[in-house]
């Protein structure tokens, strides 16, 4: 080991990386600025709030699906939320259902996702020794941590947690005498929210930093594996709309604790006019929607990322259309700053722009199906290896598709008055955005595990995660669509009081149970995460036979990634099966001048140039070294 | 090392840049972001009528000079650091530290033009949004002037020259930039009040 970073040392030495290695606890575990122990504290608060936000949404499906339960149960968790005759509070609902989304989209989703793969993937797969600033990648994390204290402590307060829905429209959100949450509440949850979004942007600005500057050798960007093109898109997304929801934020704050007007106009309560007048609620709308449409992709993109490694090496297959692939996901970001007001169809917006948005957003189906296609294609033929890895990536891609087309319908300007805020949309954007993006967490979670902590899955759990996972989710959400068809709106309290969705009433017992099916199967999974990480079977080197820089470094990389030399990079990341080679896949590190038994016409033409390169560098190597001596 | 710099400046090298002038540059970009979503606000909302009109305050022709100048005399500070002038790196520095206040204070006395003219932060979204405008924009100027302040400092240590010339840099990009900003904020304002 002492040989290992001497020579660490000494590579990292003109690179400016004089890392002092004085690891105590404090500095290994807690304030770290390794982008590897980063990454894994975003994964272990992501599951952590995984978990808080799941069983938020089971206390409300017990309502929904059970509306004449008795609750006396759940007293000593949710002491007076639940009243005297054993009923959920109508108010804790709300703010159930508004917690429920805002831990789910940004804590879990947001950090969980690309926190926890963007910090970790990056330096290893474009082979860098660290993030470009690793004391902001360290601030990022805490800030992050800060930011979900503060919304955990909101849980827990008189008044309850911020009740108006994830996006906090106002008024609902803006005037404290709206509803208990938006109290105290919204107020802890917009300075939660304050210090996410600087943590996004700390985090976003050394994703880009790092992809564009730190890149080894060789590595192009034609020659990045997929995942570090969708870790680079989402961060360039969020960089440029979690401002415009500070922006937002910080109205809405002004107009709560300053008295402005910028959201609130000719309101009356009680039958007293309040002072506030020339403001447009529909404005806020605009500026979060900016945000919120743009985040749907900041939330979607890494799963797409992780998903297409995944599947490439799993059907030792080269991914089929990897520039396709690029420019879809270009599209989709771009696109994704256009569409935003498909969410405000019905909220007294001009139709003719309704139209507008209605075109742009049929639109994204393009690059969608574009990449939908190019999964198939790769899985098809292929020599499938079903790790759980693998099968959370074909579970993504099922939702992904099937999720999908709902959004056509969603789309259109004139369907959506029926659909809007309804179940429907519900179940749209939880298989969608939520499950496939979740999926592609897991997924990422199977894949990387050995080399996060050195040590393998037990796959066999993994099956059985996977499919009671998988099957579960459509049984929740599937239903959901014909609700919706019916017409009973999202966020209600109860399901009984109306006579058209009485009939609904069993179906909203079986997506319960289904739910709660679901969300104990989880259970599997949190039970092979930290018995694996110290039980599990040692790992080998590069356990799935992949061609990516990561299964170059040690089995437990040190700070610095790779004892010696930075491995230059000769090749795509996707040489899998190719006709000729020895193995079913070719390192990216392996000169094409190694491999001519394998090589294209093209390739062998590059044979030449490369060759010149090594000898100059083998050159250059021997005059370093004599200057050294 | 020469050799190697050479080198990893060829072909098959990926481009690169200073990575904290780039992370700057990125920052750069989420404050334009801000204001990009700020000013386009106040376009919806003005479009939707009941709209409070009043005269822009005529102290801001005054701060604009000023911030144009401090521009100028940042951007004569590196040209002699550049040149290793360092007598003028230090005047240019202290030079724009002041005007940078100065700034400061004529914004505040911007405000209370706006205030004797009847114009609240509380009131019609007209005077709020440029109270908004102004104060976030004074918030992102005195971190400019403590990135000045601290080049300002390195400066009297000797550290400021031709060969250590990111600092300096890196705050004449960002004050450059809050300059340029203030302009751009001051001709929407004469254009859309």
């Amino acid at each position: 080991m002492a040989t290992a970073e001497s020579a660490l040392h000494n590579a990292t030495a003109h690179d400016h990386h004089d890392h002092e290695h004085h690891d105590n606890f404090i500095t290994k575990y807690i304030f770290s600025t390794d982008h590897k122990m980063i990454g894994k504290q975003f994964l272990v608060t992501g599951i952590f709030w995984a978990i808080i936000g799941g069983a938020l949404s089971i206390i409300f499906r017990l309502q929904l699906g059970f509306p004449d339960m008795e609750l006396h149960w759940l007293k000593p968790l949710l002491g007076g939320w639940i009243d005297e005759g054993g009923k959920l509070d109508p108010n804790f609902y709300l703010a159930l259902v508004t917690m429920h989304g805002t831990i789910m989209v940004f804590f879990v989703l947001t950090a969980g996702l690309s926190g926890t793969f963007s910090n970790y993937l990056i330096p290893l797969q474009i082979g860098a020794r660290d993030m470009a600033s690793g004391f902001m990648n360290m601030l990022s994390y805490w800030l992050f941590f800060v930011s979900g204290v503060i919304m955990f402590i909101s849980l827990f307060i008189e008044t309850g947690p911020a009740s108006g829905g994830w996006v906090v429209y106002p008024p609902l959100s803006a005037l404290e005498q709206a509803m208990p949450g938006s109290g105290l509440g919204m107020t802890l949850w917009l300075i939660s929210m304050t210090f996410f979004i600087a943590s996004s942007l700390l985090g976003g600005i050394n994703y880009i930093t790092t992809v564009i500057n730190l890149r080894t050798k060789g590595m192009s960007f034609s020659r990045l594996p997929l995942t570090i093109w969708a870790f680079f898109l989402t961060a360039v997304i969020g960089l440029l709309s979690f401002p415009v929801l500070f922006s937002a934020a910080l109205l809405l704050v002004f107009d709560r604790s300053f008295g402005t007007s910028f959201y609130l106009s000719d309101i009356y309560i009680g039958g007293e006019a309040l002072p506030n007048t020339g403001g447009s609620a529909v404005l806020y709308q605009h500026l979060f929607w900016f945000l919120g449409h743009p985040e749907v992709y900041i939330v979607l993109l890494p799963a797409l990322g992780i998903t297409s490694e995944i599947i490439a090496t799993q059907s030792r297959k080269p991914i089929f259309g990897y520039k396709a692939m690029i420019i879809s996901m270009l599209g989709i970001a771009i696109l994704s700053f256009v569409v935003w007001a498909h969410h405000m169809f019905v909220s007294g917006m001009n139709p003719f722009l309704g139209s507008i948005f209605m075109f742009l957003t049929l639109i994204i189906a393009i690059p969608s199906a574009v990449k939908v296609f190019n999964y198939l294609t790769t899985l098809w033929r292929g020599n499938l290896i079903f790790t759980p890895g693998m099968l959370f990536s074909i579970g993504l891609v099922s939702f992904f598709i099937s999720g999908g087309l709902t959004g056509i319908f969603l789309g259109n300007s004139a369907i959506d008055i029926q659909l809007h805020d309804t179940y429907f949309v519900v179940a749209h954007f939880h298989l969608v955005m939520g499950s496939a993006s979740f999926f592609g967490l897991m997924a990422g979670v199977y894949h990387w595990f050995p080399k996060m902590f050195g040590r393998m899955m037990d796959a066999r759990l993994g099956y059985i995660h996977f499919w009671l996972t998988f099957i579960g989710v459509y049984m929740v959400f599937f239903p959901m669509h014909y609700i919706g068809i019916a017409g009973f709106p999202r966020r209600y309290y109860s399901w009984t009081n109306f006579e058209f969705t009485n009939m609904y009433t069993d179906l909203n017992m079986f997506v319960s149970a289904a739910a709660i099916i679901t969300f104990a199967a989880q259970a599997i999974f949190l039970f092979n995460f930290f018995y694996s990480m110290y039980r599990g079977r040692k790992a080998p080197m590069n356990p799935w036979r992949s061609t990516t820089l990561e299964w170059t470094t040690p089995v437990n990389p040190g700070h610095g990634n790779w004892p010696g030399e930075i491995p230059a990079v000769y090749r795509w990341p996707y040489d899998y099966s190719k006709p000729g080679a020895a193995e079913d896949f070719i390192p990216q590190t392996v000169p094409l001048s190694a491999t001519p038994e394998s090589n294209l016409p093209h390739e062998q033409e590059l044979v030449k140039l490369e060759k010149e390169i090594i000898a100059e560098e083998e050159a250059m190597l021997v005059a370093d070294e004599t200057k050294t001596v | 090392m020469e050799e190697k710099f050479a080198y990893v400046e060829g072909a098959e090298q990926p481009i690169s840049m200073h990575p904290k002038k780039f992370a700057l540059w990125l920052f750069i970009v989420t404050v334009v972001m801000i204001f990009a979503s700020l000013t386009s606000a106040y376009i919806v909302r003005q479009s939707e009528g009941n709209w409070l009109e009043f005269d822009l305050p005529q102290i801001f022709w005054y701060s604009s000079g000023i911030i144009i100048l401090s521009s100028l005399t940042l951007h004569w500070s590196y040209l002699s650091a550049k040149k290793d002038e360092l007598n003028a790196v230090k005047t240019g520095m202290i030079i724009t530290t002041i005007l940078g206040v100065a700034f400061l204070v004529s914004q505040w006395y911007s405000w209370v033009a706006l205030v004797d003219r009847d114009v609240y932060f509380v009131g019609n979204p007209a005077g709020s949004f440029l109270y908004v405008f102004t104060g976030l924009h004074a918030i992102h100027l005195i971190s400019g002037v403590i990135f000045l302040i601290i080049v300002l400092i390195s400066s009297f240590n000797y550290k400021v020259h031709s060969k250590n010339i990111v600092s300096l840099e890196m705050c004449m990009n960002y004050w450059h930039f809050l300059g340029g900003l203030w302009l751009y904020l001051f001709m929407f304002l004469l254009l859309n009040h």
